[in-house]
C-alpha cells in the first residue's frame, strides 16, 4: 500500500467567498481576501488542493474596549476609545481584514443610534483599506435597527455582515441583498440549525455561495473539542458534497480565548502554570490554529503577539505540499 | 477482511468463563469486532480458533505499554478517524526532551522541574508523562549514566532516543525494570541490531524511517523478526508532513486494516522556537499521535498541550458532569455564600476556579441538568425555580449555610421570580460570566 491510496475523493470543494472591493469592483479597498475553496480535509494536500490561505480579521469595537483584558490593552493603548484609530493598529499588527463589533448598539453599552453606527462605519472604511466585517450587538432589535443604516453606509464595499440567526435573518438578508454584502450565518453548536438557517436565507433570495458560517466558538479547554467536532462534521458533509454545509467557516477566536482563566489569571493564582503574560496570546493562538485542523477560514483576532504566531503558522502549512 | 463479532464468536469457547475481563464470550466478540479488544485477551482460544481468525481478529492498531511502578502508560489501539464516530481512546503521552550531554547537576534539575509541573483543571490533573532522553553525547556510558539519573529523578515513564543499537542497549538495560520505551534514531541504518536489543529486553521499541512505505517496509521487518510492540515515527519532518503522515497512517490502519501501520505514531515537535513547537505538538495531538515529543521547557507552553490533550479527548457520547449537589469549596463555614451553576463540568469549574483561586469559600450548588449549561438547562427547562429549590432542599443548603440568600448566574435573572417562590429563598442575580464573580463577592457579599 501507498500513501496515496489512502487519500479520499471528495466530491465537491468549500464554497469560495471574496470580501472587500477595490476601485475596480467599484469599492475602495486596496485588495480584497477571498476565503474557502477546500477540496480536501484540512492541510492533507495529497487528496486535494488545500484552498485559499485562512485569514485572519482583526476585532475591534465601536464602543467599550476599555473593558478588555490588560495584555490587551497594553497594546492597543488609547486606540481603544476611537474606532478608526484602532483600526489602524489593526492593519498595522497584521489584520487581512478588520472585523467591527457594533457593541455600542448593546442597550447597556449605550444604544447608539443607526446613524452613529453608521458613522463609526463610515470612519472605519475611511481609516483603513482593508475588508471590512461588521458585526451587530448581538440583541435583535437593535441589530435590525442598526445593521441595515451599517450596510447602506457601506454600500459597494462588499463586507461581511452578521450576524442573521435562526430567529432572526429577514432583515439583514435584505440589506445585504440590496447592498452587495456577504452575510455571516450563526448556528450555536448545531449543524441542523446551521443548515436549515441556510435554507431560510436562500429561501428569501441570498445565494448559498456568498454565506460564511459561524458555529459559534469555544476557547482552548472550554468546549473547544465541540465545536472542533461540529466544524469536522460540517466539513466532511460540505466536502461530500452537501450544498448546505460547503460555505467556509469562521471562529471567533478572540473574545472566546480571552475569557478563559488561563489567559487572564495571574500566576499567584495559579501556580506553576507560567507567567500570564506569556499565557494570554498563547491561549488565543493555539485556540486558532487548533481550529485550523477542523477547517477554519476566517480567524477574529485580537492581541498583535497571537496574530503574529498564528500567521507564521498559517504560512508552515501553506508552504509546501505534503507528499 | 474485519469480522463481524458473530464470526468471532463461532471460533470462541463459548464457556463465558470471563478471564478476558468481559462478561461473556459474546460481548468479548463484540469488542473485538469493534478493534477494542484483541483474541489474545481470550486465554482458551484453541490453536485452530487463532488460524482461523488470524489477523483478522487482531485490533487495526495495537496497544502498545510502557512505564512501571504505577506509571505505567498505553497508547493506541484507536478506533475512529473522527472522535464523533465514537471516541479517542487512549490519550497522547504528552513527552519532553532532555539531552545526556547536559551536566549531571542540570540534568537532574531539569528531571525534577518537569516532573513538578502539574496542571489542575476541570477536575483533572495533567503532567508531563515521559521524558524523552536523547543520546546527544553519542556516548554509551554516558547515555547509560544519564537514564540511570534520569529515572531517578523522574518517577513517570522514560524514552530512551539514539542512533546507536550498543548505546540504546546499555540505557536500556540499565533503566530496564522502569521498562522504558527504546527509540532507534534512523533505525534503518542498522535494523537487526535494534530489534535484537528490544526482543532481547523485551522493550517496546520506536522504529523510524521517512515516510509511509519507508516505515510500512520497515515494521513488517519488525514483526517478522518476532517484534510485537512497536510504536511509529516519521522522523524529523515539517508539521504539515507530520499531520499529513499521522492522518495516512491512521486511515491505513482503521479505513484499510492495513496490518503494517497498524502502530500508534510517535512525534517530535522539536522547532527552536518553543512558541512553533507548542504550536505543532498541539497539531499533532489533535491529529491522532500517540507520543509527542517537545522541545519545551516553560510550563506555559505544555500546559496548551495539555488542554488540548484533554480537550480532544473528551468522551463525545457524555457530558462531562460533576456530582449534582452541594460542593464546599474553601471550607465554608456558615454566612459563605450559596452559587448556582449546573453540573456541566464546564459551567462548574468554571465557577469554581473563580472562587478558589481568589481564596473565597462558598457553596456551589450544581443543578443537576443532565450535564447541560446554564443557558442550555434554562432553555430546555432543567433549570428552573423547581429544579432549584428541590437542589437546594435536598442538599439541606439552609442549614449548612446558615442563610437562605443565593446567588444565580446573572443569564436567567428572569427565573429569580421562580426561584424565590419555589424555594422562600432570597434570589440576588449575580454575573453574567463566571469571571465576574469575584469582583462581584467582594463588591456584593456581606457575610
Amino acid at each position: 500500500m501507498k500513501a496515496q491510496d489512502t487519500a479520499t475523493k471528495w466530491a465537491a470543494a468549500i464554497n469560495e467567498v471574496r470580501i472587500g472591493a477595490t476601485p475596480a469592483d467599484g469599492g475602495t479597498r486596496r485588495n480584497t481576501v477571498t476565503i474557502g475553496g477546500a477540496q480536501c480535509v484540512p492541510w492533507l494536500a495529497y487528496e486535494g488542493k488545500t484552498g485559499n490561505r485562512p485569514a485572519i480579521a482583526v476585532e475591534i469595537w465601536d464602543r467599550g474596549g476599555e473593558t478588555w483584558p490588560g495584555a490587551l490593552l497594553e497594546q492597543y493603548g488609547d486606540c481603544v476609545k476611537d474606532p478608526a484609530a484602532w483600526a489602524k493598529k489593526a492593519a498595522e499588527f497584521g489584520a487581512d481584514l478588520i472585523c467591527l463589533k457594533l457593541m455600542g448598539a448593546h442597550p447597556a453599552m449605550g444604544g447608539i443610534s443607526a446613524r452613529e453606527a453608521a458613522d463609526t462605519v463610515k470612519s472605519v472604511l475611511a481609516a483603513v483599506d482593508l475588508p471590512l466585517i461588521v458585526w451587530g450587538c448581538d440583541v435583535n432589535e437593535r441589530d435590525n435597527e442598526v445593521l441595515p443604516k451599517c450596510s447602506e453606509a457601506a454600500k459597494g464595499e462588499n463586507c461581511l455582515f452578521g450576524t442573521i440567526k435562526e430567529k432572526n435573518y429577514r432583515t439583514l438578508v435584505a440589506s445585504c441583498l440590496a447592498d452587495g454584502h456577504k452575510l455571516l450565518a450563526e448556528s450555536p453548536l448545531d449543524i441542523n440549525i446551521a443548515k436549515q438557517l441556510n435554507v431560510l436565507a436562500h429561501d428569501v433570495g441570498y445565494p448559498l455561495e456568498q454565506l460564511v458560517i459561524f458555529p459559534t466558538t469555544a476557547a482552548l479547554g472550554y468546549g473547544f473539542e465541540y465545536v472542533y467536532s461540529i466544524m469536522e462534521r460540517s466539513r466532511l458533509a460540505g466536502l461530500g458534497g452537501d450544498p448546505l454545509l460547503r460555505q467556509p467557516t469562521l471562529c471567533d477566536v478572540g473574545l472566546q480565548a480571552w475569557r478563559a482563566k488561563e489567559a487572564i489569571t495571574a500566576e499567584d493564582a495559579l501556580p506553576g502554570f507560567g507567567p500570564v503574560g506569556a499565557r494570554g496570546p498563547l491561549w488565543e493562538a493555539i485556540t486558532a490554529t487548533n481550529y485550523l485542523q477542523a477547517g477554519a477560514d476566517l480567524l477574529v483576532m485580537r492581541h498583535p503577539g497571537s496574530i503574529r504566531l498564528v500567521k507564521e503558522s498559517i504560512d508552515r502549512l501553506c508552504s509546501v505540499p505534503a507528499a | 477482511m474485519a469480522l463481524s463479532g458473530l464470526e468471532i464468536y463461532k471460533h470462541l469457547p463459548k464457556s463465558n468463563c470471563k478471564e478476558c475481563g468481559v462478561a461473556t464470550c459474546l460481548a468479548f466478540a463484540m469488542k473485538v469486532a469493534s478493534g477494542q479488544a484483541s483474541l489474545e485477551g481470550c486465554p482458551r482460544l484453541d490453536e485452530k480458533g487463532k488460524t482461523a481468525l488470524g489477523e483478522a481478529g487482531a485490533p487495526p492498531q495495537s496497544l502498545i505499554s510502557f512505564g512501571a511502578n504505577g506509571y505505567g502508560f498505553e497508547i493506541g489501539q484507536e478506533t475512529v478517524l473522527y472522535r464523533h464516530e465514537d471516541k479517542f481512546y487512549h490519550p497522547t503521552a504528552i513527552s519532553v526532551c532532555i539531552n545526556d550531554s547536559l551536566d549531571n547537576a542540570i540534568l537532574e534539575q531539569r528531571c525534577k522541574e518537569l516532573s513538578a509541573i502539574a496542571f489542575d483543571r476541570m477536575g483533572k490533573t495533567s503532567v508531563v508523562d515521559m521524558l524523552a532522553l536523547v543520546n546527544a553525547s553519542k556516548d554509551t556510558a554516558r547515555f547509560a549514566e544519564a537514564a540511570r539519573l534520569a529515572a531517578a529523578s523522574f518517577p513517570r515513564s522514560l524514552a530512551l532516543l539514539s542512533p546507536d543499537p550498543t548505546a540504546l542497549r546499555a540505557a536500556g538495560e540499565a533503566v530496564a525494570a522502569r521498562r522504558p520505551l527504546l527509540w532507534a534514531l534512523c533505525t534503518g541504518s542498522n535494523p537487526e541490531a535494534f530489534f535484537k536489543v528490544a526482543e532481547d529486553l523485551r522493550l517496546p521499541l520506536c522504529i523510524e524511517a521517512p515516510g509511509f512505505e519507508a516505515l510500512a517496509g520497515l515494521a513488517d521487518q519488525a514483526r517478522v523478526s518476532g517484534l510485537k510492540d512497536l510504536v511509529l515515527s516519521p522522523g524529523p519532518v515539517s508539521s504539515q508532513e507530520g499531520c499529513a503522515f499521522l492522518t495516512q497512517s491512521r486511515r491505513a490502519a482503521i479505513t484499510k486494516k492495513f496490518r503494517s501501520l497498524g502502530y500508534p505514531v510517535a512525534m517530535m515537535a522539536m522547532d527552536e522556537d518553543p512558541l512553533r513547537a507548542t504550536v505543532d505538538a498541539c497539531w499533532y495531538i489533535l491529529k491522532y499521535a500517540g507520543i509527542v515529543v517537545a522541545n519545551l521547557t516553560r510550563p506555559e507552553h505544555i500546559l496548551a498541550l495539555a488542554a488540548t490533550r484533554q480537550d480532544i479527548y473528551t468522551n463525545p457520547q457524555i457530558p462531562v458532569q460533576v456530582p449534582a449537589g452541594l460542593h464546599e469549596v474553601g471550607d465554608p463555614g456558615p454566612d459563605a455564600p450559596v452559587l448556582v451553576t449546573t453540573n456541566f463540568a464546564l459551567s462548574y469549574y468554571s465557577v469554581e476556579s473563580e472562587i478558589s483561586s481568589a481564596r473565597i469559600p462558598a457553596y456551589i450548588l450544581a443543578v443537576d441538568t443532565e450535564g447541560t449549561s446554564v443557558l442550555t438547562a434554562w432553555a430546555a427547562e432543567k433549570l428552573t425555580g423547581a429544579t432549584t429549590a428541590e437542589a437546594l432542599a435536598k442538599a439541606r443548603a439552609a442549614e449548612k449555610a446558615g442563610h437562605k440568600k443565593v446567588i444565580i448566574p446573572g443569564l436567567v435573572s428572569v427565573l429569580s421570580g421562580s426561584i424565590k417562590e419555589e424555594s422562600g429563598w432570597d434570589v440576588i442575580v449575580g454575573p453574567r460570566e463566571a469571571s465576574g464573580l469575584v469582583s462581584f463577592l467582594k463588591a456584593n457579599w456581606r457575610s
